[in-house]
């Protein structure tokens, strides 16, 4: 192991500190990381794509005796398709809804930082510089990158569900609409739709399921979950430790203010764990079954 | 006079004269006064009697017992009279059976089916054991007995046909056309099916189910298997193949939509792997959805033709045709769909081989560069971790 850089020590002595949850006594400030709307989004999208990669899996994985046993136990093929389309409409609809808000903000509201700057979603070279630091930091070769407001791990998330919306939902709808699109497309696109749905869909279980859950929930830092998408608030602890950068510029900016909120409620931790848990577990099984389906060939 | 008078018969014959019903004396009925007791047994125990009034409402109650009971001319009689020789007055039927699988089948095989000599009514009479809608409880005493199927090798037919399309008409509607076991075997001059005489051979099927089945075989005779039949190649697959021969199904039930494809799939196994990456297989794959295509649907059930042949439902210009009953508004772009696409070859499906290559590859890619650092992150997140809690420990 290589001599620590001199910006480790400093992050060593604060970790311990990062407890699950701070004592009530310490009149702790929470920042709002996530507004109401963006949390009841992810509620919205991780609820649909259960729903998706649930009834996707069997079919493509139709031949194994879980999706045999599932299609029989909730009715038949009908009854997956179905449920497959109603939470495909759901999302379709959260998708559009995201879409009108960014282009709303960024180009008739003329926000700043929607499109391009710290705040954004859009990559910068920053986030490829933080790639390399992070790990050369795996590796003991160099400090931790400090965070923005979005790590470039969460932008590849966020991107990746974009992109991934975007393809599912296009070969989706236009095996759903066959002899409509047909008439704009040729009939091998038809194929080419089963081709690329079936496989990106289970890029995104695989991904979703593994990396996702591991990054954003279950890795040291953050295990069990990281709660912070369910409640929206986090300490000023924890967002000091996590996007040192995000912190220390809202500070200098004047603007920390702004966001500050209560501590999260008691009702809403508990809420969040029930919800939160189901979903990782669910994903979790999810991701079982599909390796298996693979491992059986 | 062969038989013998007793003083109790005399007032029997008396009786029967003067209730006007008698015909002429029989001298079975001397026979009957023995054999007329119900209880009557042989030394072995096995009954040896006979009912009267069934036996002469019987068909062969016109006979008199000697007729049949040849060996017989007096009283007493030998306690082992030889058997009766049904050949001699059915000798066709005889000599049939003794041409059959069932020649060795016991001593008297014409009692196996036909029952009791003295009781036998014809066959038109729905008491009879052979009487069409009884026939399959005939065969079926011993081809629907286990111990025996395994004696002689055979599938204990009885309960596939029962609940076989054939033996729901005949025995849940009473549908006396519906086929029954004779239908398809014949009666007497039952051959294995092995025998190229026999109707159940290979190359007679098509011919034996089309007795009934004239429209169905007519179409089939114009399709490419009837062809293959007809020109004499064995592997072409005849009735039996996909319908099975006992367990008939409904062709447009479940069961039958789900068994049959991968039954077209044992011999076109190209085409049935690349049919099973399609949608139509996927979904159909999971059972309860029966409506998507299996392979007769678009090719037909039985005239089956290529594509290069102008009537086929797959020729190029059918499609849209053919498509289009489940496909409502199919077009000529739609039916460029591919069906049997295969993804995985890059001579006949390049767009669709580079397409799956590359999500593959994306695939692959994305998941390996994010496995890796994911796993090398959790190494260093814990390997902090546990040096901040000692650290934290020591100044503790």
């Amino acid at each position: 192991m290589p001599e620590p850089s001199p910006a480790v020590p400093a992050q060593e002595s604060t970790e311990p500190l990062m407890g699950p949850a701070p004592p009530p006594e310490t009149k702790e400030r929470y920042f709002l990381r996530f507004t109401l709307a963006q949390r009841y989004l992810h509620g919205v999208l991780f609820a649909t794509f259960l729903g998706l990669a649930a009834t996707g899996l069997p079919l493509r994985f139709s031949g194994t005796v879980w999706a045999i046993r599932f299609a029989k136990a909730v009715g038949g093929f009908g009854a997956i398709l179905f449920f497959h389309k109603f939470c495909a409409l759901i999302l379709t609809l959260a998708f559009l809804i995201h879409l009108r808000e960014i282009i709303a903000r960024g180009l008739f509201k003329g926000e700043k930082g929607i499109f391009w700057g710290p705040t954004s979603m859009v990559a910068n070279w920053k986030d490829v510089r933080d790639l390399f630091a992070h790990f050369r930091w795996f590796l003991g070769l160099g400090p931790k990158p400090e965070f923005e407001r979005y790590a470039y791990w969460e932008k590849f998330d966020y991107w990746a569900v974009f992109w991934g919306m975007v393809v599912i939902g296009f070969s989706g709808y236009a095996m759903w609409f066959a002899p409509f699109f047909a008439r704009f497309l040729p009939g091998w696109a038809l194929n080419a739709a089963l081709v690329i749905h079936s496989e990106e869909g289970l890029l995104a279980i695989l991904f979703i399921f593994s990396i996702h859950f591991v990054n954003t929930h279950l890795r040291p830092d953050s295990f069990p979950m990281d709660m912070v998408i369910f409640t929206g608030r986090e300490s000023e602890e924890e967002f000091r430790q996590r996007r040192p950068k995000e912190y220390f510029r809202m500070l200098s900016e004047g603007r920390s203010a702004m966001r500050i909120t209560d501590a999260p409620p008691l009702w809403l931790i508990n809420f969040s764990r029930v919800v939160g848990f189901t979903a990782i577990l669910i994903g979790l099984a999810l991701l079982v079954l599909t390796l298996s389906a693979y491992v059986a060939g | 006079m062969r038989a013998l008078f007793f003083p109790g018969c005399t007032l029997l014959i008396a009786g029967l004269l003067l209730a006007g019903t008698a015909r002429v004396a029989h001298a079975d009925t001397d026979c009957l006064s023995c054999h007329g007791d119900a209880g009557m047994q042989d030394a072995s125990g096995r009954s040896i009697a006979v009912n009267s009034g069934r036996f002469h409402s019987s068909i062969h109650g016109s006979l008199k017992c000697t007729d049949c009971h040849t060996s017989i001319h007096g009283y007493p009689h030998p306690d082992h009279p030889a058997p009766v020789q049904c050949s001699s007055c059915h000798a066709d039927e005889a000599a049939g059976v003794g041409g059959s699988v069932h020649a060795k089948a016991s001593s008297n095989p014409c009692i196996g089916c036909h029952g009791d000599p003295h009781t036998i009514v014809a066959r038109t009479d729905p008491n009879s054991t052979v009487y069409p809608l009884n026939i399959p409880k005939a065969c079926g005493s011993c081809h629907g007995n286990e111990a025996m199927a395994k004696k002689y090798g055979l599938p204990n037919v009885y309960a596939l046909y029962l609940d076989s399309i054939h033996g729901f008409a005949l025995g849940k509607e009473g549908l006396l056309v519906a086929a029954n076991c004779t239908s398809c075997h014949g009666s007497h001059k039952i051959l294995s099916h092995k025998d190229p005489q026999s109707p159940t051979y290979r190359a007679n099927i098509p011919g034996t189910c089309g007795s009934c089945h004239v429209g169905i075989n007519e179409q089939y005779q114009k399709g490419i298997h009837g062809k293959a039949v007809a020109a004499g190649n064995p592997h072409a697959p005849v009735c039996t193949d996909c319908h099975t021969a006992h367990a008939i199904a409904e062709p447009t039930s479940a069961d039958f939509r789900m068994q049959s494809t991968p039954i077209c799939g044992s011999c076109h196994r190209d085409k049935f792997t690349t049919y099973r990456d399609t949608f139509h297989s996927q979904l159909g794959l999971l059972g309860g959805y029966t409506e998507t295509a299996r392979c007769w649907d678009c090719h037909e059930a039985h005239d089956v033709l290529p594509a290069s042949d102008p009537r086929s439902s797959v020729a190029k210009a059918n499609l849209v045709r053919t498509c289009g009953r489940c496909h409502a508004g199919a077009n000529a772009s739609f039916v460029q769909y591919q069906p049997h696409a295969n993804a995985r070859n890059r001579k006949l499906n390049p767009a669709l081989y580079y397409i799956r290559l590359f999500m593959n590859l994306l695939l692959t890619s994305v998941l390996t560069f994010f496995l890796l650092h994911t796993v090398l992150w959790l190494v260093r997140s814990r390997f902090q971790q546990v040096k901040g809690k000692s650290a934290g420990g020591k100044h503790a």
